[in-house]
């Protein structure tokens, strides 16, 4: 059974149809990428399955059961984490105290119940090395790290808090190539451990090396769903870059040239 | 000479300085900037370091303390109270006008002033949340009805702009006791206002940084967005942190009304900036996020110091003006490199 499915899920905003038919599955220890250009529908695919929005069309089905989540708190519960792009880390904070935020250990009772400091410092130190990430100091503030650091302390921050599912907003965007590798890795490792991973990206690159599976949006619908036994990297490159309409579109510029 | 001399620790950490380590404490500016009025106003003034000298600074810093702590608090959680001023007075005035002027018991009117003021609080709080407009222009509307509710319904109620007669109602003794009394340190009164600030500053700075509704606090006030979808209760923690405010202003309301037992209609009005002075004096950044309970508390003691230090060295109290604005200037201009420091994002 699937940790999660869509079928056919469909989102408008009063006059404007953002998603239409859109179907894919997300299985344990497997990554599904989700590509297509700005304004395809991404955004709105997850935040469907976040629990930021809820669809009108269509089947959204948690290891099997039919859901409709009315907050991220739900979807979280269900173990659907969401790392979104601005990361959720407050920059000025430590980097044990994002770890920990919004899920702290504390110790003592009643009025005089508090932050466990010790245990939040061990186990994020902890946590993050299990992930394969060495920070130097847990009590720096996230806002000293690199941004490829800060993408790794979400991304553990989500497996440590048990989460089933990882869905990865754009993870590479803002990355340079090298960071991004790293960020991959740790993409990689999550889905070594079981997890399935949603990752959405517009840059095939990034997507065909960890990949399993890839739904490519356009202009809210289903572009294309394929395994990726099914399409070699040229190909996916050529579908998300617009395809015909991209060779369309050299022919003009070549007749622009001639002139 | 070897490489095994080494010692283990993490190679990328250099060596952290002592100056490293203070200067990412948020009270550390305002600890040198006291010790230096400390020291100044010790040295050219006979008075300052008397008995008598002590006990009038701390008073004055206290009950400003007390509304440094608490709008520091606010600061710390990314919003400003403008009505705090004013709420000192009028929950002042709610107690007089109960006791005095409906014959209430003054523990009786205390309790319904508390009421009075969480209601405020919850209120900005509910507002601020609800329209997602800056707390700034919020609780500058909420400043102007209290001012003017605070003199209609005096008006109305005495035909004058003062209450007073406190100390003929019942429970004044026992109320004065608690919120307005004072203690003898050889020989010498302090007032007990001290006492309430120590202790406000204490239960501020430990909720802070040693409870989970602390990490909220900076949180929210860090980044709402982030706090808010790792499911922290902003909502709750921002309308929380106004009502701490409205309590904070009830409580020096309550210590004003029992020590002077009258109080004026336009009392308060102005001290808002005071306290939002002093909470940035002691570290706190406008943007929110950043700042620090004892920092407050110790900005409100620099203000005191120095206000009573011009007084005993019996100079215009114009000057005290110039030495608020340069000491502001200095410390947002060390807060702002602090948080350039923190912020500083790398690729």
């Amino acid at each position: 059974m699937s940790l999660l499915e869509v079928r056919e899920i469909g989102k408008t905003y009063g006059s404007v149809i953002a998603l239409r038919d859109v179907s894919t599955v997300v299985n344990a220890g497997e990554v599904t990428c989700v590509l297509g250009d700005n304004g395809a529908g991404k955004s709105t695919l997850i935040k469907i399955l976040a629990g930021v929005h809820q669809h009108d069309r269509g089947e959204f089905l948690v290891e099997g059961e039919p859901v409709r989540f009315s907050s991220p708190r739900e979807a979280l519960d269900r173990g659907i984490a969401t790392v979104y792009q601005d990361l959720a880390v407050v920059p000025l904070m430590s980097v044990w105290r994002n770890f920990f935020l919004g899920s702290e250990p504390t110790t003592g009772f009643g009025p005089f119940r508090m932050l466990d400091r010790k245990k939040g410092r061990e186990t994020t130190k902890k946590a993050l090395s299990d992930m394969g990430i060495d920070l130097r100091d847990v009590e720096q503030p996230v806002g000293t790290l690199s941004g490829g650091e800060r993408q790794c302390v979400a991304i553990a921050r989500a497996v440590y808090f048990g989460a089933k599912v990882l869905i990865l907003d754009e993870p590479t965007a803002a990355l340079g190539v090298k960071q991004a590798g790293v960020v991959l890795k740790y993409v990689a490792q999550a889905r070594d451990r079981g997890l399935g991973v949603v990752l959405i990206t517009h840059n095939p690159h990034h997507a065909y090396p960890v990949a399993d599976r890839f739904l490519l949006l356009k202009r809210g619908a289903a572009l294309g769903h394929y395994e990726k036994s099914e399409i070699d990297i040229n190909e996916l490159t050529r579908q998300m870059a617009g395809g015909a309409e991209l060779e369309a579109l050299e022919h003009e510029l070549r007749q622009v040239e001639k002139a | 000479m070897t490489a095994a001399i080494q010692a283990q620790p993490d190679e990328r950490v250099a060596k952290k300085g002592l100056t490293d380590r203070l200067v990412v404490r948020p009270e550390i500016g305002a600890l040198l900037g006291a010790v230096l009025v400390f020291v100044f106003f010790s040295v050219v003034t006979g008075q300052f370091l008397s008995p008598l000298g002590v006990a009038t600074w701390l008073d004055d810093s206290s009950t400003l303390g007390i509304m440094a702590v608490v709008v520091a608090l606010l600061m710390v959680g990314g919003e400003f109270d403008l009505s705090a001023g004013v709420m000192t007075a009028s929950t002042s005035l709610v107690t007089a006008i109960l006791a005095t002027q409906a014959g209430w018991n003054v523990w009786l009117a205390l309790l319904a002033s508390l009421a009075f003021a969480l209601g405020v609080g919850a209120f900005n709080g509910w507002l601020v949340m609800k329209t997602g407009l800056p707390s700034f222009i919020v609780t500058l509307g909420s400043f102007l009805a209290l001012q003017g509710l605070n003199l209609g319904v005096t008006r109305l109620v005495t035909n004058t702009v003062q209450v007073s007669g406190m100390r003929s109602t019942s429970g004044y003794e026992s109320a004065g006791g608690l919120f307005a009394s004072t203690f003898d340190i050889g020989g010498t009164q302090f007032q007990s206002s001290i006492i309430w600030w120590i202790l406000v500053t204490a239960i501020a700075a430990w909720l802070l940084v040693r409870t989970r509704f602390g990490n909220w606090i900076f949180a929210v006030g860090g980044s709402q967005v982030s706090a808010r979808s790792v499911g922290v209760p902003v909502v709750r923690t921002k309308i929380l942190l106004f009502m701490g405010t409205a309590l904070g202003a009830w409580l020096v309301g309550s210590i004003n009304i029992l020590r002077f037992a009258s109080v004026q209609a336009n009392q308060g009005i102005g001290l808002e900036f005071q306290y939002i002075i002093a909470a940035v004096i002691g570290g706190c950044l406008l943007t929110g996020g950043f700042g620090s309970a004892v920092g407050a508390a110790i900005g409100a003691l620099i203000f005191g110091m120095a206000r009573q230090g011009i007084v005993f060295a019996q100079w215009n109290s114009d000057w005290f003006m110039l030495f608020l604005g340069v000491m502001l200037l200095a410390a947002v201009l060390v807060n702002n490199a602090f948080r350039r420091r923190a912020e500083r994002v790398r690729r």
